[in-house]
């Protein structure tokens, strides 16, 4: 008996389903509950994985017609290599993360009961397979509502807290605000196709063939980019991202910045490239610029945060305007007719995106581990967890310096990727475009050092110096399961960083599918061990020789440090004499991002308020200080108080008309009955 | 039976039909609303049975029947035991004053004439001119909604208004068929039932039946 990827990827679907049902039989036994139901879901994704690997390696195309949902509109379902390629992505992640739930799940017990995370858990799961799956427009809307619907309840999980409960809201409806807008550009495809006569073009097949008139395919595009950019956290879109990830359990706040999100990125892609294949070259350069402010807006904002996980919820803004760059620059590029280096900028986003996934969801793995152990998530409160948690503070540094960009791990790569496409670009036929790629490398450049030095203090002011807190609670390291799905993690984004070529060989079936040309990154005399992205004398980069130098050095200063006894000397601080020194005199989050709150401070709304207590004898010693800072962010106040506040307007305007008496409402019913006869007469 | 004479006892029936909904927009009374409303239902189940035997549809004779024993017996006497029980049969207040609302009743009469001209002159039906008629009393029922405050009131208006659209089905089509017929028969049956229960429960609530008091049930 032979299987097809896709049967093997729909059993994935059908055993979370399974879970499902299973689940709740088990609540009366939590423990086994958990145990179960996250088991199931990890074997889930290994299929899931081996599903999508398969397609991508193979470059298969394969589909099933399910005869289900409504009459004469089955369900088409369909995998090829761009949806591999996200199944892999999906799986990859979900599978480290379902291993690591059995433990971190664990913690929830004897506090609440975990059925519905449980639950709603594999329910997302199989969402976001189903949304990659999907090949029509009724399908893929199904879909991504479970998946809408399923995250929802996960950020609702610890629902008595009204700020998870006001953070769920407001995801809920930017996720239903951008699927209103996907709905639309989905029904402008499949009317166009079919001149708005029957419902045959609901398929993507009949949208792939249509030929689209270039300014209706343009509106389809724009209203998909729009709600596909509010379910990434697309700067301006982005205000539910920083809400809603810290609130969820982190297991699922790894997957929905991990890899819910990287739907929306697999939307544009399938959307733009797929469905659509023409559209003006300014739709790419929108998308380009979209990216650009959202990485280093995201990066900024990440940097005044002093919450753990808002932290990494805000860095999400930033990747995701990272992967955006490398698709914009590929969309650009195929306006302009230049394959190559058009399927260089979709291969770098596409990497960028399983980096991304990989390292976010250890990093929240990791914040996760810490939340866990401490019960904090402000690092103001934290400080020298690597004496008690040495697993994780190793795992959450790899995590670190991956998404910093730092060789050799896998952020180096795909950034240095698309920093080739920004460089290899020749001179573009358009003014706008000549001015926005060099300005687009600086700022991408800009991006990534502030990210390393958010990254520093997130992991410095977490992990290292003493507790800051009042009293230091019984930390515990992580147990196994949740060090396992760490760690898994922490190798996939060595692995990736090191063999760099192997994985672009893999997927190098996308563009040539969807742009018609490989990047035959890995060609050359040098085989694997180079990555040599257009030509060999332009730029190269071996992950694998960079990693054996790194490590060479490290042996060498090991031994140089250890063999002789006496090189290292452990001796008090130096308090310059003060004698009274205490951990509330360390660095903390606030003082170490002041120089960058001050240098863009005019980016954010921010209130601070030094006070001295009146008593002071003098200003110059005072008996208490008072420091208070608040940072918003404008975009709350510029874009969504005035539509806030201009729907509450049109509400209680049209409010007056309920007046709560029947008459009233009988006399609007025979108003309009008298006006529609009269006007249809 | 004449083709002719048909359509004069078929006209004069409708017009026995609109004078009873004039009366029960000016009466005051709740008995003798009731008692108009029998009557037109009585008007309406012997027009049925006329236009039956001109058009020789004989389904006509089962709703004609149906008509008879609900709208002319059993409705009036569900009504009437409503409002012995909850004691309302005092005299009706009205938002608008009598003459007041007789001159709109005036105004949709010529207005239904207004609308349906152009269906009349291409019907070849018998009951054509009718048809106005019918449309009015809809109206007039819809108006009747309107103007009384009491919730006993606004179910006749209801009531009258489906008489209104039974009429019109009559005189438009010769009925609709059996099977819709049957199916209407019984959810008015069933609204009336549904009505008396919330009737009681309003008076129990409220102690009244005025529905100006049910404006408490708004939220603000």
């Amino acid at each position: 008996m032979t299987f097809t990827p896709i049967e093997i990827i729909s059993s994935a679907v059908l055993l979370l389903f399974l879970t499902i049902l299973i689940a709740p039989l088990l609540r009366g036994r939590q423990r086994l509950l958990i145990n179960a139901s996250f088991t199931m879901a990890s074997a889930a994704s290994l299929l899931g994985l081996i599903g999508g690997v398969w397609v991508v390696a193979g470059g298969l195309t394969s589909r099933i017609i399910l005869p289900v949902g409504l009459p004469d509109l089955p369900f088409h379902l369909r995998v090829d290599p761009l949806a591999g390629f996200f199944i892999t992505v999906i799986s990859l992640l979900s599978f480290f993360v379902s291993l690591y739930s059995i433990g971190y799940v664990k913690g929830y017990i004897g506090r609440r009961p975990v059925t519905s995370l449980a639950v709603f858990y594999c329910l997302f799961l199989s969402g976001m397979l189903m949304v990659v799956l999907a090949d029509d427009a009724l399908f893929f809307l199904i879909s991504w509502e479970v998946m809408a619907a399923a995250s929802y309840f996960l950020v609702m999980f610890e629902d008595e807290r009204i700020e998870n409960r006001r953070a769920a809201l407001l995801y809920l409806v930017v996720a239903h605000v951008g699927a209103i807008a996907i709905l639309l550009s989905f029904g402008i495809m499949a009317g166009l196709t079919t001149g708005f006569e029957s419902f045959s073009g609901y398929t993507f097949d009949a949208m792939r063939q249509a030929e689209v008139p270039l300014k209706w395919s343009t509106a389809a595009f724009l209203l998909a980019l729009f709600g596909f950019a509010a379910k990434a956290g697309v700067v301006p879109l982005h205000v539910w991202l920083p809400e809603a990830h810290p609130v969820a359990p982190s297991n699922v706040s790894a997957l929905m910045s991990g890899v819910m999100l990287k739907t929306a990125i697999y939307g544009i892609v399938r959307v733009s490239f797929d469905l659509l294949g023409t559209f003006p070259w300014w739709c790419g350069a929108i998308v380009l610029i979209l990216g650009l402010i959202s990485a280093v807006m995201g990066v900024l904002y990440a940097l005044m945060q002093h919450d753990l996980k808002r932290l990494l919820a805000y860095h999400s803004v930033e990747n995701i305007g990272i992967i955006l760059i490398g698709i914009g620059l590929s969309m650009v590029f195929v306006s302009f007719n230049m394959p190559l280096l058009a399927a260089l900028g979709l291969i770098a986003g596409l990497y960028h995106t399983m980096n991304h996934a990989v390292f976010k969801g250890l990093l929240f793995m990791g914040a996760g581990a810490v939340l866990h152990a401490t019960n904090e998530r402000n690092m103001e409160e934290m400080g020298g967890l690597i004496h008690r948690m040495p697993w994780t503070a190793a795992l959450f540094l790899i995590g670190c310096v991956s998404i910093s960009a730092l060789p050799p791990f896998n952020g180096f790569v795909s950034e240095w990727l698309t920093f080739q496409a920004f460089l290899l670009s020749p001179a573009l036929p358009s003014p706008l475009l000549k001015l926005l790629i060099p300005m687009g490398a600086a700022l991408l450049a800009l991006t990534g050092a502030l990210a390393a030095a958010c990254f520093v203090k997130a992991f410095g002011v977490t992990f290292l110096g003493q507790w800051r807190g009042h009293n230091m609670p019984r930390v515990h390291e992580a147990d196994w399961f949740m060090r396992f799905g760490m760690i898994l993690g922490a190798l996939s984004c060595l692995l990736l960083g090191i063999l760099p070529a192997l994985f672009i060989d893999w997927m190098d079936i996308i563009p040539q599918q969807l742009i018609g040309t490989k990047t035959g990154a890995s060609s050359g005399a040098y085989g694997w061990l180079w990555l040599t992205p257009v030509a060999r004398e332009r730029a190269s980069y071996s992950g694998m020789i960079v990693f054996g130098g790194i490590l060479l050095v490290v042996v060498a200063a090991y031994i140089i440090l250890h063999v002789k006894p006496g090189t290292i000397r452990r001796v008090p601080v130096w308090d310059c004499g003060f004698g009274k020194l205490n951990p509330r005199m360390q660095y903390n989050a606030t003082s170490f991002s002041m120089p960058i709150r001050r240098i863009f401070g005019f980016l954010f709304n921010i209130r601070e308020r030094v006070q001295l207590t009146p008593r002071a004898i003098h200003k110059a010693f005072p008996k208490r200080l008072y420091y208070y800072l608040r940072v918003r962010d404008r975009f709350w106040s510029w874009l969504y108080k005035p539509i806030v506040e201009f729907s509450l307007f049109l509400s209680r305007y049209a409010g007056r008309l309920q007046q709560g008496r029947i008459q009233a409402y009988l006399i609007y019913s025979f108003i309009t009955i008298i006006v529609l006869l009269v006007f249809s007469r | 039976m004449d083709i002719n004479i048909a359509a004069q006892l078929n006209s004069f029936l409708a017009a026995f039909v609109l004078l009873t909904a004039f009366g029960m927009l000016v009466q005051r009374r709740m008995y003798g609303l009731v008692h108009l409303f029998a009557w037109q239902g009585l008007f309406l189940s012997v027009n049925t049975a006329v236009v039956g035997f001109v058009a020789g549809k004989h389904h006509l004779y089962i709703s004609s029947l149906l008509t008879l024993t609900l709208k002319v017996i059993l409705l009036p006497y569900i009504l009437h035991v409503l409002i012995r029980r909850l004691k309302v049969h005092k005299e009706v207040e009205v938002v608008v004053n009598i003459p007041m609302t007789m001159l709109i009743g005036i105004a949709l009469v010529i207005f239904s004439y207004y609308l349906m001209s152009p269906v009349t002159q291409l019907s070849t039906l018998v009951t054509r001119s009718t048809l106005a008629v019918a449309l009015a009393t809809v109206m007039i029922g819809l108006l009747m909604m309107i103007t009384r405050k009491h919730a006993v009131t606004q179910i006749i208006g209801f009531l009258a208004m489906e008489n209104g659209l039974f009429f019109a089905a009559t005189s438009a089509t010769y009925g609709m068929p059996l099977v819709v017929e049957l199916g209407v028969a019984i959810d008015v049956l069933i609204a009336a039932f549904i009505f008396g229960i919330f009737f009681f429960h309003i008076h129990t609530t409220f102690d009244s039946l005025d529905v100006d008091q049910m404006e408490r049930l708004k939220e603000d």
